[in-house]
């Protein structure tokens, strides 16, 4: 059963002291609410049933893994790739917005809300209620409308409405802010569907046990494959949803090396970068303690990468508290190498990878100690890059 | 959740401030908005024509704000307003209106809750709202709260349950701050037609003062609001008056709004 779920952990809505659930009061019957029927549906057997269902048949899962011989070779490892990009709409996001809109049926709402940063998961929300023929709202910042107007254009056609936000930096932390706001106005009537590991409880764990189906199937596969647990696992982060969907089902591997790679944007010395692990220091935003970008004052810093999907000052509270306890590691990876490592993906394995994914990739390419001898490394290929091709195009022409 | 906060003098003084005959006022306003000097002298103004005077703190990312406050606050970080810089303004202000620091979690945690309530005492702050610490969400930091020399004020919203109502008012005191609606602050066309049986939901359970808020702009809205509650709030249309109109604006609709309230008597 591909959604099988584990027992789960921090049940509570805590990861040490991160997590929790600072919100306006409007919202925390529909917190608790969503808390109820996110219980209730993990034991039973006919909500499996159902997404399990729409996992198979619509989303496409299994996704393949995928040795990758020719970069491997270049990278000095043995590189396996979990598929997501091969999932319906191109990335794993859609492995949430499957779980949380059948949560929405079961409590009634049928108007759905989301914000988008590069436009993924916008379009994994919009392509589920068009399936459901639920109203679908997407709040996107003006920025990221600019640099993924495919993606906006994907959205319109499965009939979701897109609204641009001009407030702040205009990307997905403002986005964020006003997909908030509309649902502390229109509580009652609609789901808000949070694309990543982030928010309030109960939502960083409800949308890592929806992306945990990554791991879990890689973890299988990898055995299968190779007959052996790899010696790392390596994910970008944003949020950082399909690090933590990879990451579970190996969290209790203690032999596993779990790695995250966030944003460098122009440098962390720049002070232009996404890195809030790397440097960021603990603070509320968007309803839970976390590693966030801020300065002396509390105020949220903006975020910068060349890649909108990791454009967000904030981090989920799982992977604070994995990089506090020395559980997972962090570290970040700036645009240039991302921009490099997109290409040579594309060049060596026939795979554009999406710039989110291509900082995983870079990583892997130029670690922080070399690969020992025979290393096998699991990457989780979040997502495709289609809709970063004209960007990379105007990149390149720029440099040219 | 923690324990009852133990009654304080700020918790006295701001339940006085509505044992008047007429509905009280509650005025927001953004410190250091539209700039400080500004900003100074519409806390005093505020303080002549205004029961409570709740100070908003200015925050990056203010998400249960509308746009009128979302600029303002905005405003106010651009011309380098801080949390010192706002207990400096409070102090300078010096009114002999009971003050309420509005504010979001974050920068109260960056400066240190516990040195936060102090300094705000200090500065002759007496209660503290923080709009994203909903009542149970954080038993430390609140115990932290229950303990300090702030009161905190309990907030409450149409979607609250009574019993949770009953909860969230024993762990603060002074009067009870009622979101009259859903949706972020901001001016509204009318009062949302269920505003009476809201507030006798929250009469049900608290003895304290019932302070209706969000989307009240006019005076009329506010003579029937006030008809309802103990108080009103008004808060987007006071920075929009001060925007629109300077600290005489400002005045002119604090004037209105006082009228308004004492035509319910």
């Amino acid at each position: 059963m591909a959604s099988r779920l584990a027992p789960e952990r921090a049940p509570d809505g805590r990861f040490g002291p991160y997590g929790g659930r600072y919100v306006p009061e409007t919202l925390i019957p529909a917190l608790e609410q969503l808390a109820e029927v996110y219980a209730a549906a993990r034991t039973d057997v006919s909500f499996h049933a159902e997404l399990d269902g729409l996992l198979t048949n619509f989303v496409g899962r299994p996704s393949p893994l995928t040795e990758a011989r020719r970069f491997g070779a270049a990278a000095g490892a043995e590189v396996w790739l979990k598929r997501e990009d091969l999932n319906h709409t191109g990335a794993h996001k859609i492995n949430n917005t499957v779980g949380q809109v059948l949560l929405a049926r079961r409590m009634g709402k049928r108007r759905i809300i989301a914000e988008t940063g590069a436009g993924q998961h916008g379009v994994a929300t919009a392509t589920i209620c068009a399936r459901f023929g639920l109203e679908c709202v997407v709040y996107m910042g003006a920025a990221d409308v600019a640099r993924q107007a495919l993606n906006v254009f994907r959205m319109e056609l499965l009939g979701a409405r897109v609204v641009s936000v001009e407030s702040g930096s205009r990307t997905l932390k403002d986005a964020t802010n006003e997909a908030i706001r509309d649902w502390v106005g229109a509580v009652e009537s609609t789901h808000y569907v949070i694309g990543s590991v982030v928010g309030p409880d109960p939502y960083p764990r409800m949308v890592r046990d929806f992306q945990a189906v990554i791991g879990r199937e890689a973890r299988a596969q990898m055995l299968q494959a190779t007959g052996q647990l790899p010696a790392a696992v390596v994910a970008c982060i944003g949020g950082g949803s399909n690090a933590m969907g990879i990451f579970d089902a190996f969290v209790d591997d203690t032999a596993v090396d779990l790695i995250g790679v966030e944003a460098a944007g122009e440098g962390l010395e720049s002070g232009m970068h996404s890195a809030s692990l790397g440097a960021g220091s603990p603070g509320v935003l968007h309803g839970s303690l976390s590693y966030l970008l801020q300065d002396d004052d509390g105020q949220v810093r903006e975020a910068h990468s060349i890649s909108a999907g990791l454009d967000y000052p904030g981090v989920g509270p799982e992977h604070s508290w994995l990089a506090d306890s020395g559980r997972a590691h962090y570290y970040s990876v700036g645009d240039r190498a991302a921009l490099d490592a997109f290409g040579e993906l594309s060049r060596l394995e026939g795979i554009i990878p999406a710039l989110e994914t291509a900082h995983a990739l870079a990583w892997v390419r130029r670690p922080a100690t070399p690969w020992p001898e025979g290393a096998r490394v699991l990457v989780c290929l979040s997502g495709r890059g289609d809709k970063d091709v004209a960007l990379v195009a105007e990149r390149a022409g720029a440099t040219a | 959740m923690a324990l009852s906060p133990a009654i304080t003098s700020s918790d006295v003084g701001l339940r006085g401030a509505f044992a008047g005959p007429a509905p009280a006022l509650v005025a927001y306003l953004t410190a250091g908005h539209p700039d400080r000097t500004a900003s100074l002298e519409a806390l005093r103004v505020a303080a002549r024509w205004a029961d409570v005077i709740e100070v908003g703190v200015p925050f990056s990312d203010p998400l249960a704000d509308g746009p009128v406050i979302q600029r303002a606050s905005r405003q106010a970080l651009e011309g380098g307003m801080t949390v010192p810089g706002v207990l400096e303004l409070v102090a300078e202000a010096d009114v002999s209106r009971p003050l309420v620091l509005f504010s979001y979690l974050n920068p109260l945690l960056r400066y240190g809750l516990p040195r936060l309530m102090d300094d705000a005492a200090a500065a002759g702050v007496a209660g503290l709202l923080v709009t994203d610490l909903p009542a149970g969400s954080d038993s430390a930091l609140e115990a932290g709260i229950a303990a300090g020399p702030l009161t905190r004020i309990p907030l409450v919203a149409p979607t609250t349950s009574v019993e949770r109502m009953r909860a969230v008012s024993k762990l603060g005191g002074g009067f009870v701050y009622l979101i009259s609606r859903l949706g972020v602050t901001g001016a509204r066309a009318r009062l949302p037609g269920d505003l009476s049986a809201t507030v006798a939901r929250v009469r049900e359970a608290t003895a304290l003062p019932v302070a209706v808020g969000f989307g009240i702009s006019t005076p009329e809205q506010a003579r029937a609001a006030g008809q309802l509650a103990d108080g009103v709030v008004v808060g987007s249309a006071l920075v929009s008056a001060l925007d629109a109109g300077g600290v005489a604006g400002l005045e002119e609709l604090l004037m209105q709004l006082r009228d308004g309230l004492e035509a319910v008597l």
